[in-house]
């Protein structure tokens, strides 16, 4: 489209050119960027960085006033030989497993059954999905509800499919059901997020691959465990890694099922952490705890994913 | 596919497969229905044993969820006037008189604009950063992406810390404003990785013709790119959204009257000894619905958005 402006300006020289037509290319990329970059440097480097140098002090935010120490790695080292932080560790290791393995294997065997096309998988999907669009802290408070001792709708389900009187256990309770209850939640939640990704897996291996196979006259147990199981691997691996990264930080929904009880049960380290920052004001001593699950979630998911990277090139 | 295929299932695999997944999620969509189904119940069926299926349908948690009510003498509650609207009379049945409203409508209107006010954000700031990494040559691309994504990695309660002590000094706690920064920042990472698959998608011959034709590249930006990535900002937005929808961590550490949102809020409704569970099912129903409305009407989108910020590393 002819107008002055672009008629001038395709007659004088490129940088004249450009003033005229608008910014360069390169201003407008720095343009676009910054602004994401500045707001991440803000609210997330900046913070980090505070934590760092408030994980070498006393510092405690209920009491500006006080003098501030440097007190060097002390938080660190005892930190590092408290037991209660390593039975938190531990606790969080039984979430984080037992989570991981139910759901690789409920969300596989769901795609898998889904995989078969049979009419409406597209609507049941979307129904199966809906645990986990909802809000954690909303849905574990609800799930209280459903673990009430005695009156509870599981502890009814238990009763009427098992025949354990209902008032003999308590799920939240004391008697070591609570860390399988909020395993169980968990579940519920997240076995759909596996579960579409394990979908996008199978659906992502061709059919002619089966063909092939069809007429090489493998087995269907055989094609499963050569062709099937392989090619899923690094979506299943993935999704392990969102989900072990997502449960190590795991926070909201079990703070509102047991609040890390009965006891010091469910004390995740995430709960632990955020006791110690905002109930008991140790500010130093808990940005130290943060920067060291930080370093362990970087470390281990860089690991991993140097694992997951060797059985893509495969 | 053709009927002969090899790789179609069998009849009979397909009914076994069909049944075994109706049956789970019969079984995942109990406790959803159980939270509606407790909303509509009075207090005395919500708590009855063995759990009530059929039961007479009340609006008590509804008008528990949205008012605050006391018990008065027993001399005086006679001397009182008949009720006058059917909420007044559901208090009355429990006995109690209304003494204002709650803070339920407030809350709720906070997740509206903070979620939203965050969402625009994310995606105003994400489609403009996600454009710059598709198209240009950004220098140290690879590594500020990764540095983008690795943001997600910190746990909440570890950045809520610092963000607590800077929002102490500027002013900025308990703000909508606030709150609205600080989801922007978490959802901003997802934003800029899902729009820039949907952006790569597009192929770059539409720009070139536009600038060739004399649009500025900003004019290509707006009038060509955009219209064509609006499917995928859709679903990006989608997701921001959700996110800031459920987040209870940063909410409940950063705010406490003024901006603070729904989620930290249901969980502490109380009624007499203990929770209140028809007004916390209704506030739960009434924060969840719209969710999951969202999610079985834009589903096509949204499941796609899921495995595709997966799939694409």
């Amino acid at each position: 489209m002819p107008n002055p402006l672009e008629a001038a300006a395709r007659a004088t020289p490129a940088p004249l050119a450009r003033r005229v037509r608008g910014l360069s290319d390169r201003a407008i990329a720095w343009i676009f960027v910054a602004p994401t970059i500045l707001l991440l440097l803000a609210i997330n480097i900046f913070p980090l960085i505070w934590t760092v140098r408030l994980s070498f002090t006393n510092y405690a935010a209920n009491r500006p006033n006080r003098e501030v120490e440097w007190v060097g790695l002390r938080n660190y080292s005892r930190i590092l030989t408290d037991d209660g932080i390593w039975a938190n560790m531990q606790t969080t290791a039984h979430f984080l497993v037992w989570t991981i393995l139910l759901q690789v294997v409920l969300g596989f065997t769901l795609a898998w059954l889904i995989n078969r096309k049979f009419r409406g998988n597209d609507l049941l999907t979307t129904l199966i999905v809906l645990p986990m669009m909802l809000s954690p802290a909303v849905v574990g408070n609800f799930w209280t509800f459903l673990y009430q001792p005695q009156i509870g709708l599981v502890n009814y389900a238990v009763e009427l499919v098992t025949g354990i009187p209902a008032s003999s256990f308590s799920m939240l309770g004391p008697g070591g059901l609570a860390k399988w209850s909020i395993i169980i939640v968990d579940t519920w939640m997240w076995t759909p997020f596996v579960m579409l990704i394990c979908l996008a897996g199978l659906r992502s291996i061709p059919d002619y691959i089966y063909e092939a196979a069809e007429v090489d006259r493998a087995s269907k147990w055989r094609q499963f465990w050569t062709i099937t199981v392989p090619m899923v691997l690094p979506f299943l691996m993935l999704a392990v890694l969102f989900r072990g990264i997502e449960n190590f930080k795991m926070f909201d929904m079990v703070v509102l099922l047991t609040g890390g009880g009965p006891g010091n049960e469910t004390l995740l380290a995430s709960i632990d952490l955020k006791r110690e920052a905002f109930e008991k004001w140790r500010t130093g001593y808990s940005s130290a705890y943060a920067i060291i699950l930080f370093v362990t979630v970087f470390g281990l998911a860089s690991i991993y994913v140097k694992a997951l990277n060797k059985v893509k090139e495969r | 596919m053709s009927a002969w295929s090899v790789t179609e299932p069998s009849r009979a695999s397909k009914w076994v497969a069909g049944l075994l997944v109706v049956l789970y999620t019969c079984i995942t969509l109990l406790p959803l229905v159980w939270i509606i189904s407790t909303s509509f119940k009075s207090g005395p069926d919500s708590i009855s044993y063995p759990p009530k299926i059929l039961f007479q349908p009340s609006l008590e948690g509804y008008v528990n969820l949205f008012t605050t009510r006391t018990r008065i003498a027993a001399e005086d509650f006679a001397a009182l006037p008949p009720p006058e609207t059917w909420y007044d009379r559901i208090v009355r049945d429990q006995g109690m008189v209304i003494a204002g409203q709650s803070r339920f409508g407030e809350r709720f209107l906070n997740s509206v604009i903070i979620g939203f006010g965050s969402t625009f954000l994310s995606i105003f700031l994400g489609t403009l950063a996600a454009y710059a990494f598709s198209r240009f040559k950004v220098p140290l691309k690879d590594d500020l992406l990764f540095f983008i994504l690795s943001t997600r990695m910190m746990p909440p309660i570890a950045v809520a810390i610092p963000i607590y002590l800077m929002y102490r000094e500027l002013g900025l706690s308990d703000t909508h404003l606030g709150m609205i920064l600080l989801y922007t920042a978490v959802n901003i990472s997802l934003a800029v990785w899902l729009l820039k698959g949907f952006i790569d998608e597009i192929p770059r011959e539409y720009e070139e013709a536009a600038l060739i034709d004399g649009y500025t590249r900003f004019q290509a930006f707006r009038k060509v790119v955009l219209p064509q990535a609006a499917t995928g900002i859709a679903s990006t937005a989608i997701f921001c959204l959700i996110f800031a929808w459920n987040e209870y961590a940063f909410a409940v550490l950063l705010t406490s009257g003024n901006a603070q949102t729904a989620p930290p809020f249901i969980p502490t409704i109380i009624g007499v000894g203990g929770q209140d569970w028809p007004a916390v099912a209704a506030g739960a129903t009434l924060f969840l619905l719209p969710v999951m409305i969202f999610t079985i009407l834009l589903r096509k989108h949204l499941l796609r958005g899921i495995t595709f910020g997966a799939v694409r590393k």
